[in-house]
């Protein structure tokens, strides 16, 4: 059994989790089919409001840079829920991190598509769209809506893994390292 | 996350009437759901002899899960991290996401746990890495 993707309110279905009860079938008069009720569980992503997520850049924008999970696709950490500051770069079609050293000079740290990256959900949105079907029909009121996701990275520890490997990893990296705040 | 549906089935025309009971029945965290996963894989590729017959979306999230921390995990040392954790008394979707996401910073910690400087000390600190470490071991 396979639900619709996005279920309004609820979130994007993933699998059957079990059935719970499964009531008896009636045939109503006039009607040939049969009606059951049954009661089950999905399983279903909703990621709560200020979680941390770890997801891969999928394409960054003007509008800011597009994150995917892979099973979906749908996250958008807007321009001003970036690391500050930031700019586009045009050629490489990526956002990049104009990182301020202790020297005050800046070090670039791209965002480029296929990295991991880790952001806090701020908010979701349920888009409601109804199917329309044949005028006078009566159409089960299913409403399928798509469901979208704004995160932020704008916070010490958040953005590319990359930027915050604490030194002693194995990692060659050297330039792309932040020091955490022990403070 | 978990959702009660009541579901009618039409056996002629396949129209779902749903209702939600409940939007959220239960927290999972990844290994609980890749553990579910995998196994109806395994039973899709029982009966079918291909991986074909999934969903997409449940196939992409096998995918993903699989190359996320829960790969290393049991449901032993999740239970005994777990225990361990009560100590420090941190909400339900705090210890979510430091299994889901196990910290190895204080940085981490600091992301996870809301206003963590005033809840939790240097030393808790350093213990719930030690105990993510110890526990929920990071993949290599």
């Amino acid at each position: 059994m396979c639900l619709q993707q996005v279920v309004l309110n609820v979130g994007l279905c993933i699998a059957l989790f079990d059935i719970t009860n499964i009531g008896h079938s009636y045939i109503f008069p006039g009607d040939g089919s049969s009606h059951t009720e049954v009661k089950f569980r999905y399983i279903v992503f909703r990621p709560l409001v200020e979680e941390i997520l770890i997801g891969k850049i999928r394409s960054c924008s003007r509008e800011g840079v597009h994150v995917t999970m892979g099973f979906f696709d749908d996250i958008l950490i807007p321009v001003n829920a970036l690391q500050h500051p930031s700019r586009f770069d045009e050629t490489d079609q990526a956002w990049v991190w104009e990182y301020p050293k202790d020297d005050g000079e800046k070090h670039d740290l791209f965002m480029d598509s296929g990295e991991s990256i880790r952001f806090r959900v701020t908010s979701e949105a349920f888009e409601e769209s109804l199917p329309t079907g044949p005028p006078g029909t009566e159409c089960p009121a299913q409403t399928v809506a798509p469901y979208k996701l704004v995160g932020g990275i704008n916070e010490p520890g958040l953005g590319l893994l990359t930027w915050w490997e604490t030194p002693d990893q194995d990692d060659d990296a050297d330039d792309n390292e932040e020091q955490e705040n022990d403070d | 996350m978990c959702v009660s549906y009541k579901l009618t089935h039409y056996t002629n025309s396949y129209n779902l009437v749903m209702e939600t009971i409940k939007t959220n029945a239960a927290f999972l965290c990844n290994y609980e759901v890749m553990q579910i996963l995998q196994k109806l894989k395994d039973n899709a590729q029982k009966k079918h002899k291909r991986e074909g017959s999934l969903a997409t979306v449940t196939y992409e999230t096998v995918h993903y899960l699989q190359d996320t921390e829960c790969k290393n995990q049991s449901a032993e040392s999740i239970q005994k991290f777990l225990e361990e954790m009560k100590a420090f008394k941190l909400t339900k979707s705090e210890k979510l996401m430091m299994v889901n996401t196990p910290p190895r910073t204080e940085l981490e910690i600091q992301l996870i746990v809301q206003e963590s400087e005033e809840r939790l000390s240097e030393e808790n600190v350093r213990k719930i890495i030690d105990l993510a470490n110890e526990f929920l071991p990071a993949t290599s």
